[in-house]
């Protein structure tokens, strides 16, 4: 299986683009798909798929760049020490890297792995954000989007105890 | 659980039945574990953190790893109750500070606790007496599993189970001994023992004490990388390094009986002497005479007390316990007087017992 682009998680999403005359393939993750698709065309193009290496992270764009899931903005973070969710390490990932290679010498996991697949746990993250917006849905009176919502929520919940990995 | 009776018992690790536990006081390993489909508890809402708290207290009751959990409403209690847990090592200090809905559920032995809502949605501790780290992590892995069964842990193949804090992803795992080290402090070469394990990465802290000022000169010894090496190998790290501290620290005991004998008897006959006899003592005097009398009957100057009491005493003479058992709140200066009051009544009953 295709390993994403960004994050090293298995890819579920294909794009191939076409960019100043170039052809770009892209493979990217279920959760780093959905940042890819909600920026906007100018956003894609001054951050480029693969984390550039030689792109210096201009620490403005980091600090503007809030988690889709609990809102936590990068610069929270720094200043509270305390993640907002599991999604993080993925919004994060380029600023904890070097923070994580500091503090334990590695950056790769080794040692007790779930028996559930690890791929359902990345999934779940999802529903930090769905459950939240349920909640506002609920309280707006926006019934048939609460409905959306909750459908969303149970596909997610109802499919995940297997943990089989879906492709798009 | 009635916290009650918390106070006329002991934690089944204070009963020094495990191995070098004249030394080791006790062995421990938590694993920090999230909810995948959660924020942390931090930045949960009230809502939020009141559904987390129930899914894993319903989880808790069903005797994960075939263990018989206490469940206890941590943010229902009142302050005293929850330093005396502190006291315990049942709940960390922020577990009782914090603020909204967490829990934790307490194993009959007392050997188990399960915070919900800490730093992380889910922190598991499995303490022995003595020596003991295997049985302690093959205790943890099993409750940690059975749980793991019921929900999906926040994990990722890269960086392993994701926690609050960077400092404990990977394994989540944090190994630690407690040791008793009166003779390497007396002679300042702990010292030394500080900087061979900061060179292989543990961190050691003084326990009860601020900083690395240890009263009654008990350390804790833990592993400070989470990230990069297996649950086993961290383990390892730390069951490698144990049997030198401890051979140091009887060897520089063997030596102090050669050098002065008399003059050693004399202070761990002194420290008995005050302990059984005190009208009126502080938190910090009791550690220093207890560390001695603990001392002293390691190395076979006083015979006729054991090892359990005194670990017992360490935890019950402190602040919140002293007011369980007194069941008033007390100032300083009459926990002093109820402090003193206790250790001879609990001294005088050992006496009683023997005859
Ligand atoms: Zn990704
Ligand atoms: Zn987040």
């Amino acid at each position: 299986m295709k390993k994403c682009g960004r994050c090293s998680k298995p890819a579920v999403l294909h794009i191939t683009e076409l960019r100043q005359g170039e052809v770009q393939a892209l493979h990217l993750c279920e959760s780093c798909a959905k940042e890819y698709l909600s920026q906007s065309p100018e956003e894609q193009e001054s951050v480029p798929a693969g984390a550039s290496a030689d792109a210096e992270p201009d620490l403005d764009e980091i600090d503007h760049q809030d988690c889709p899931n609990c809102g936590i903005s990068f610069k929270e973070f720094r200043a509270g020490g305390r993640l907002g969710c599991p999604h993080d390490y993925t919004v994060f990932e380029d600023e904890l890297l070097p923070l994580l290679e500091n503090i334990h010498g590695e950056t790769e996991h080794c040692g007790k792995v779930p028996k559930r697949a690890p791929d359902s746990s990345h999934r779940q993250f999802k529903l930090i954000k769905l459950r939240t917006d349920l909640r506002a849905a609920v309280e707006d009176e926006r019934y048939e989007e609460a409905a959306r919502i909750r459908d969303e929520i149970q596909a997610i919940t109802t499919n995940d105890p297997v943990g089989e990995p879906r492709e798009v | 659980m009635d916290l009650e009776s918390l106070t006329r018992t002991s934690g089944e690790w204070l009963r020094a039945t495990g191995p070098e536990s004249d030394i080791v006081m006790s062995s421990r390993i938590r694993l920090a574990r999230n909810l995948a489909q959660y924020p942390f508890p931090a930045r949960a809402d009230d809502a939020t953190r009141a559904e987390i708290e129930e899914l894993l207290h319903g989880l808790i009751e069903q005797r994960p790893g075939g263990k018989r959990f206490n469940y206890i409403p941590v943010s229902t209690l009142e302050p005293l109750d929850r330093q005396m847990l502190v006291e315990r090592q049942l709940i960390s200090r922020e577990h009782s500070e914090t603020q909204g809905r967490r829990g934790v559920g307490i194993s009959d032995e007392e050997n188990v606790s399960l915070m919900v809502n800490e730093e992380d949605h889910l922190r598991m501790q499995v303490l022995h007496s003595g020596f003991a780290l295997d049985e302690c992590w093959a205790e943890i892995d099993r409750i940690d599993d059975a749980i793991e069964a019921e929900v999906t842990y926040a994990f990722s193949e890269r960086l392993g189970y994701l926690t609050a804090c960077p400092t404990n992803c990977g394994t989540g795992i944090r190994v630690s001994v407690l040791l008793h080290l009166p003779a390497l402090v007396a002679t300042k070469e702990i010292q030394k023992v500080f900087q061979a394990l900061q060179k292989i990465g543990l961190a050691v802290r003084g326990l009860y004490g601020e900083g690395s000022q240890a009263m009654g000169d008990f350390y804790q010894i833990s592993n400070q990388m989470t990230l990069g090496k297996s649950e086993v190998q961290l383990i390892k790290t730390i069951q490698d390094v144990v049997p030198n501290i401890l051979g140091y620290e009887r060897r520089v005991r063997t030596a102090l009986v050669k050098e002065n004998r008399q003059g050693l008897h004399d202070q761990v006959s002194r420290a008995y002497g005050i302990l059984q006899n005190a009208q009126t003592i502080s938190s910090e005097e009791t550690m220093h005479l207890l560390s001695s009398v603990r001392m002293g009957i390691n190395i076979g100057l006083i015979d006729d007390l054991q090892i359990p009491l005194v670990n017992e005493l360490f935890v019950h003479t402190q602040p919140a316990h002293l007011q369980k058992i007194r069941h008033a709140k007390l100032e300083s200066a009459e926990r002093n007087i109820a402090r003193a009051a206790y250790i001879r009544q609990r001294l005088a009953e050992r006496h009683v017992d023997r005859n």
